[in-house]
């Protein structure tokens, strides 16, 4: 591949949006995203993720005192066709009135590109997305796996500055979702672009991004590396968004958290918490002396290679682990469980 | 496959609908070119009546064929950018200015004619010229272009087909003519053929707005009926279909071409 884009870094300050209805979209949000990094806007629906990629854009223009700046260069007034920023939609919107290959070509057929280099950059892409057989197939002849390579291909094209991706996987189905996504990965890292990613999946955000910026109602609630986010969440919010967290009530005293199931040895306990929280495999069943915390099994899902059981401690809602053992489990019997220290994290 | 006497007693209606249908106009035909309806065939066939139309009234084919495709060029010009404003902004406003597109259809045609009398037939040139005929067309053809253009652009997702292509680049107006056009196209056809049949077929509002020198084919028809012989009436029904029949088929052609491909179909 021969792609000599030199990746963008895109800065946005205070931008807020409220909708002409008076609906407050997006409080006032800075935001820098490196060259060459994959960012992913992760959030659930209504908390201003889509709005801010649509600023980036250029589809909606931030309040007044908003500045979006394209390496240091501010594009505030600029609409979307002078940023020459790549653009992918949840629904593909590819032009039904053209063929593949006339989709794809269709941003340099704008550029004025000479037929030949138009035809070959078109020849590239589809060689690139390996859909060099739907070149003359109509849009509506395409599955929606083949429609959103198309629209990738369309996007990548024109060599734009980034690629913005607006849930692009969410309509299709769970196992192309997955494939998909590796191959989005792949090409993403492969060409090096600055890319902003915008979906409501964890999986999706933890997969993809070099960084997650997590969203709650239209403001910033963590920006991390996946691993940051998910090992230290910064909220309740994103702790619970982000995975399974089990959280158990109780205080501090002599080195553990003691809850009305047993006690955790916690040496740095911070002394104020009421709530310590851990990931389903920070916890392990165990035997007699062994176990922190008893309590009595509520659900059990067999998944085959592991089976998913919802421990019934005492707290607001039971603690969910899986283990691999063969054994089977009833619902009421009463299990020993083992909290690995490294885990726990409190807020 | 068997067929019972269900599906025999189905099909013989159906036969006799379409007869009933269809026998009215073969008969006007043939009585066009029979040399004496009252004798019938026997008396011989010939196209003396439909000689007479064409020295008669071939103005008013030609004013016909005239203001029905200038009335297409005004709807295409007026009711495409309607349809598409209408489409872009979905609100209470444009919903009622949407219903009130429709209120030439629904007053009669007499009302509308007489009230554009009124108001502008004082206008010397204008009430004396085909213009004010082809007003009148317009007015009363433009919301079946708009309906027709407004559902196709309501069924497709077309925010997002212009974010697509803005995001590559295009400008409004190349959106307009790459984008928003050719994905309406279904709709355009079909609101042209609309426009066409209705406009060339008018008759009730045309009947007070012509003037003896703008006389349109429906009021030279009717004027034939009237005072002429039948045989030359129904003459000029056969001339009338003769004329439309080719129209329409040229548009439904038209609308089929497939626009010309910008990347070879051979990769």
């Amino acid at each position: 591949m021969t792609e000599t884009m030199k990746p963008l870094a895109i800065t946005l300050t205070g931008c807020a949006k409220t909708f002409a209805d008076g609906t407050k979209a997006l409080e006032p949000l800075d935001l820098a995203i490196n060259a060459g990094e994959t960012v992913v806007l992760l959030g659930p629906s209504g908390c201003g993720k889509t709005t801010t990629l649509r600023i980036i854009a250029g589809l909606e223009q931030p309040d007044a005192g908003g500045k979006v700046m394209f390496d240091g260069e501010g594009v505030t007034p600029l609409s979307i066709e002078k940023r020459n920023v790549g653009m992918v939609f949840q629904s593909y919107a590819l032009f039904p009135n053209m063929s593949v290959a006339e989709n794809i070509g269709y941003g340099l057929r704008l550029r004025k590109t000479p037929t030949e280099a138009l035809r070959a950059r078109v020849g590239e892409m589809l060689a690139m997305m390996r859909i060099e057989k739907l070149a003359d197939r109509r849009i509506d002849q395409l599955s929606g796996g083949q429609r959103q390579r198309v629209a990738l291909a369309r996007a990548l094209a024109v060599r734009p500055r980034a690629l913005l991706l607006d849930e692009p996987l969410t309509a299709l189905d769970a196992k192309l979702r997955d494939a998909l996504r590796i191959e989005i990965d792949e090409l993403l890292r492969r060409l090096g672009i600055t890319a902003v990613y915008v979906t409501h999946d964890q999986a999706e955000a933890m997969a993809l991004g070099d960084r997650i910026v997590v969203m709650e109602h239209g403001k910033v609630a963590q920006i991390g590396t996946p691993r940051d986010i998910y090992q230290r969440p910064a909220t309740l919010f994103v702790a619970d968004f982000i995975g399974t967290m089990n959280r158990v009530q109780g205080r501090v005293a002599n080195g553990g958290f003691v809850t009305a199931a047993g006690t955790i040895p916690w040496a740095g306990a911070p002394a104020h918490i009421t709530e310590a929280m851990f990931r389903p495999q920070d916890i392990s069943l165990a035997e007699g002396g062994d176990a922190h915390l008893r309590g009595t099994i509520a659900a059990a899902f067999f998944l085959g290679d592991r089976t998913r059981l919802a421990v019934n401690v005492g707290g607001e809602k039971p603690l969910i682990l899986e283990t691999g053992t063969r054994r089977d489990f009833k619902h009421g019997e009463t299990v020993g469980l083992r909290i690995d220290p490294h885990g726990l994290l409190s807020l | 496959m068997k067929r019972g006497p269900a599906f025999y007693a189905q099909l013989g209606f159906t036969l006799f609908v379409c007869a009933f249908l269809i026998a009215p106009v073969i008969l006007s035909i043939l009585a066009g070119v029979t040399v004496n309806y009252q004798s019938g065939v026997q008396s011989g066939f010939t196209l003396r009546w439909v000689y007479a139309v064409w020295d008669g009234y071939r103005d008013t084919i030609f004013l016909s064929i005239g203001i029905s495709l200038a009335c297409l060029a005004g709807t295409l010009i007026l009711g495409i950018p309607a349809a598409y404003a209408l489409a872009k902004r979905q609100n209470a406003f444009s919903r009622a200015l949407e219903e009130l597109l429709v209120m030439p259809v629904a007053v009669p045609g007499l009302a509308t004619a007489l009230a554009l009398i009124v108001t502008y037939g004082g206008v010397g040139g204008f009430r004396t010229s085909w213009v004010f005929i082809l007003v009148g067309h317009i007015l009363f053809t433009l919301p079946f272009m708009v309906r027709s253009v407004l559902a196709v652009l309501s069924a497709i997702d077309l925010k997002t087909l212009e974010e697509g292509a803005a995001s590559l680049g295009a400008t409004f107006w190349q959106r307009f003519f790459h984008v928003v056009l050719p994905n309406c196209r279904g709709g355009i056809l079909a609101g042209s053929l609309m426009v066409v049949t209705l406009s060339m077929g008018e008759f009730n509002m045309t009947w007070l707005l012509h003037t003896p020198l703008t006389k349109t084919l429906p009021v030279g028809l009717a004027d034939a009926y009237a005072s002429l012989r039948l045989e030359i009436g129904s003459a000029y029904t056969l001339v009338f279909f003769l004329m439309i029949v080719p129209l329409l088929v040229a548009l439904q052609w038209l609308g089929q071409a497939r626009p010309t491909k910008f990347v070879a179909e051979d990769e």
